[in-house]
């Protein structure tokens, strides 16, 4: 009781700031979508090359681990200087540098995962390398990149609080107020939404799932 | 390249390397904050996770409760925790509220890795040693434990990570640590101290992955180091989800 405040109070709270808080959910979506559409773009290719030339699997890993490593708090600042501070710029260098390592690592794993049977089939059915990664390996590889989608994007939703320090941060901007404003309604309100916020996202990445891989579902009707 | 001499010049300086709010001290309490907090999360955890794992129960709380505790921003659980009335008025209110947000923030990395580390062990293993007349406790403290060791080094090397990193927010609520560089450098707009700030934490983390790794590697009995390519991905920021899209490669090399 005492953590919320009172239930009134919160209602009122919320309707009379609803504009507000709703443009401040919107951005945080926005942010978020870019993030993890901007790190995908990235890390899907990234990770077939990965998985490809095993050269480049060690080096790729381990600089986008580097980055996964880099506090966020620190990596906005650290990029503010160069991409300016109180930008749009640097909160999406920061959030899209923490889905690489996820995204990444669920790619190679994926592609890792096909079977060696399966390879031998598509090329003896005369598929060339490029018409196998498309039609076969990347195909078998989205569980395991779905589930790196999932993680990146949940993350995501919780670290772009922290670019409210920098002036962005959708919900964060509603913690930061309410922190300054000694208001736990406001922080209880930004913290339940950007939590609901991550549910539904996930949600709906799993509904995507299941509706883009069909097979998936005869497989587990099957086995049970 | 005048910003970067800049900041070379504020980390160099003796200034902030002597007194109570230099550098040493600021590190110091960081490390603090992050060693209360991942070493009470591995006690906890690990129990919890073995019970879970041996009993075979609760596979899909745990799951679920893991993935929920992501969704919560650290960022928003400090700050409501350092300002609730109960917490404020004590002496060291910003030490609690940060020990225990990163204390929320470390469990479930290492909860679910010893969870699907003693969940995983070959169950043609466990039979041999019921078999041989060990004790469900024997079974778990002498193999499912020790079997499921990697990767509850590997959970323990996320949760220190996360934690030395997002400890610097600690510094918000009033326990100085090296995030209070960033945050009087943010307040009073002073680029070159946040920056400087900022670099302090991200090297700390680094080596704080570093050590870890290499700790884990050591504490691995030598006949259980993989090598193979599944495992090093297994690393940092192992999870349940990952482990779980992992398992399929192992798999089809075992069918090879």
């Amino acid at each position: 009781m005492a953590l919320i405040g009172s239930a009134g109070l919160f209602g009122t709270w919320i309707s009379s700031n609803e504009g507000m808080i709703l443009s401040l959910l919107w951005q945080h979506v926005q942010l978020t979508a870019i993030a993890v559409a901007v790190g995908a773009a990235i890390s899907l290719p990234l990770g077939v090359v990965a998985w490809r030339v095993h050269g480049l699997r060690g080096p790729l890993v381990g600089v986008t681990g580097a980055l996964y490593v880099v506090p966020s708090v620190a990596l906005l600042l650290l990029v503010a200087p160069i991409t300016g501070f109180f930008s749009i710029t640097t909160a999406e260098v920061a959030l899209v540098s923490y889905t690489l390592l996820i995204l990444l690592r669920n790619t190679i794993a994926g592609l890792d995962s096909v079977p060696a049977q399966v390879h031998d089939a598509a090329r003896g059915m005369g598929y060339s390398p490029a018409r196998e990664l498309v039609k076969v390996q990347l195909p078998l590889a989205m569980p395991s990149i779905f589930a790196g989608l999932r993680v990146a994007t949940v993350t995501v939703v919780g670290l772009v609080n922290v670019t409210a320090f920098i002036g962005q941060g959708g919900l964060g901007q509603l913690i930061i107020q309410g922190f300054q404003g000694d208001f736990t309604t406001e922080i209880a309100v930004g913290l339940v939404l950007s939590v609901l916020l991550a549910g539904v996202a996930d949600a709906l990445l799993v509904g995507v799932e299941r509706l883009s891989l069909p097979w998936l579902r005869a497989q587990s009707g099957a086995r049970a | 390249m005048n910003f970067i001499s800049h900041v070379a010049q504020f980390l160099t300086s003796g200034a902030n390397w002597t007194g109570p709010n230099a550098i040493p001290a600021l590190l110091a309490s960081q490390l603090k904050l992050s060693a209360i907090a991942v070493i009470a999360a591995v006690l906890v955890g690990v129990c919890a996770g073995a019970l879970l794992g041996h009993s075979g129960r609760g596979s899909f709380a745990v799951i679920n409760a893991a993935n929920a505790a992501r969704a919560i921003p650290s960022f928003a659980l400090i700050i409501l925790l350092a300002i609730q009335p109960a917490i404020a008025r004590l002496q060291q209110s910003g030490l609690v509220a940060a020990s225990l947000t990163m204390f929320a923030l470390a469990v479930p990395p290492v909860l679910t890795n010893t969870y699907v580390g003693v969940r995983g062990v070959d169950p043609a293993v466990r039979s041999a040693a019921l078999a041989m007349g060990m004790k469900p406790t024997q079974l778990l403290r002498q193999v499912e434990l020790p079997l499921a060791l990697p990767l509850i080094l590997a959970g323990a090397r996320t949760a220190a990570v996360e934690v030395v990193a997002t400890a610097t927010l600690a510094a918000y609520v009033g326990y100085p640590d090296l995030g209070t560089y960033i945050f009087t450098g943010l307040a009073i707009n002073n680029n070159v101290e946040t920056f400087a700030g900022a670099f302090l934490v991200a090297a700390v983390a680094l080596v704080v992955d570093t050590l870890m790794a290499t700790g884990g590697r050591a504490l691995t009995p030598k006949g259980m180091r993989t090598t193979s390519r599944a495992a090093r991905y297994r690393g940092l920021g192992a999870d349940v989800t990952t482990v779980r899209a992992l398992r399929p490669a192992s798999a089809a090399k075992a069918a090879k």
